[in-house]
């Protein structure tokens, strides 16, 4: 029974490796583990548990992310497995990892800015505290749309180096 | 199947047939109006007044589009009939179609989406807030997660009302003439059918008297900075609940259904 159980852990743990192998489709440098999509991983009558959350509820990649978790899962011949889609609690940017941040900047795109307070978003013609350029690190930045390439992102541009950049938005 | 929808609590309440049968119309008419409004605004894409607003549009219809998508799934549940989210969006006809008129009104020009989109924002973002306190957990979480992005849609046709209102003269308008076009269907979303008002008596849906408030001092709160006078008094259109809809949602049901009814089960 003990080494059942060491097993599982052992599975388990091997497991949330192979998850961070796998990367979202749209922001292809950050893994799904640093987009903190990846709810939970448990084992269950020899079966393999895995919850998701969707990012936005019209996720296009949600499916792609699903495949991808299966052949990742597959290719360790662990193929006895169940994906759950759960829509409560809802994502949120604070659970994007510090390391996921890091890489969004150095990708060009700018990691969401005090997201703990999501009071701005209604405020109109309001907007987020100042969002630092990916490219020159100027504060002197200006919103062009909040609606960007892909739902997670914001349109900025930099008023001092002139580049368009992406945003990703407080959600 | 790639995913299961899961529920962090794991047993749903047994609700009676009738009970069921009540939810099933509703989430139904939900998802319709999510559906229809969605498509509408997808109409748009390659046809914006500039990139960037063809984007915020596109990105707005594919949310509403994500929230229509759990409400079949939850819809198809409740129905326990083996249909699935995709027959119950496109293979239905137009009399059972549950969305209030003011979705499936044309898009006019971008004033008159703009006005179409803060009527719906206005009710759809506060009712979204009430919503997420239903017992009901699947209601709840499918609230929980599309409110988020409704406030990001209610700020961004509110700043369009205020852009356009406090405008150019060919701006104002513009908007005048989609406000006194549009303004009579604003009322259907908050007058409730008999189907909503027996779920309001049992405390599984927000009560819409309640909210009434709230969304007129929005209104008026948009409207002042605007400078646009509140409509006054205008007659309520109703009856896109009920199933009696504009000749509009025929062409709409044409053009989205055409797949499915000529391919009976096609599959991206």
């Amino acid at each position: 029974m003990n080494e059942l159980i060491a097993n599982s852990q052992q599975l388990t743990a091997k497991i949330w490796q192979l998850l961070e192998e796998v990367s979202d489709p749209e922001v292809p440098v950050l893994s799904i583990l640093d987009l903190g999509i990846v709810r939970g991983v448990r084992i269950a009558d020899n079966e393999v548990h895995i919850t998701i959350t969707p990012t936005y509820s019209g996720c296009p990649a949600m499916n792609t992310i699903a495949t991808e978790i299966r052949l990742r899962l597959l290719a360790e011949g662990i193929s006895k497995l169940t994906i759950h889609n759960q829509l409560s609690p809802a994502w949120t940017t604070q659970w994007l990892s510090q390391a996921g941040r890091e890489k969004l900047a150095a990708y060009g795109i700018a990691p969401p800015q005090n997201d703990t307070a999501m009071g701005h978003v209604l405020k109109l013609f309001g907007q987020d505290t100042a969002v630092p350029c990916p490219l020159c690190n100027s504060t002197n930045t200006h919103l062009v749309s909040q609606f960007g390439s892909t739902s997670c992102k914001a349109l900025y541009q930099c008023n001092d180096c002139r580049e368009p950049f992406d945003y990703f938005k407080c959600h | 199947m790639l995913m299961q929808a899961t529920l962090n609590a794991a047993v749903a309440p047994a609700y009676s047939p009738e009970v069921r049968q009540l939810l099933f119309d509703y989430v139904l008419q939900l998802a319709d109006t999510s559906l229809l409004l969605g498509h509408r605004l997808s109409e748009w894409c390659g046809h914006g007044p500039i990139l960037e607003q063809d984007l915020a549009l596109a990105n707005i219809a594919l949310d509403l589009l994500g929230e229509t998508r759990s409400l079949y799934q939850y819809a198809a549940e409740l129905e326990g009939r083996r249909r699935t989210e995709d027959d119950l969006a496109f293979l239905r006809v137009a009399t059972d179609y549950r969305n209030p008129l003011l979705v499936e009104q044309p898009n006019g020009d971008f004033a008159h989406t703009v006005v179409r989109q803060f009527l719906f924002d206005n009710f759809h973002y506060h009712f979204l807030q009430q919503l997420q306190t239903s017992p009901n957990e699947h209601l709840a979480a499918i609230a929980e997660k599309s409110v988020k992005e409704a406030a990001y849609h209610l700020k961004w046709s509110a700043e369009w009302i205020i852009r356009l209102g406090d405008g150019t003269e060919e701006s104002r308008q513009r908007i005048d003439k989609a406000i006194s076009k549009l303004w009579r269907y604003a009322g259907e979303l908050t007058t409730p059918t008999p189907t909503e008002k027996a779920l309001q008596d049992l405390g599984l849906i927000p009560n819409y008297t309640a909210l009434q408030p709230t969304l007129d001092a929005y209104v008026a709160q948009v409207f002042a900075e605007a400078t646009l006078p509140v409509p006054q008094q205008i007659a309520v259109q109703l009856g896109g609940k009920q199933g009696r809809h504009s000749e509009h949602l025929g062409y709409i049901l044409a053009e989205l259904q055409y797949m499915q009814r000529t391919y009976p089960g096609m599959q991206w």
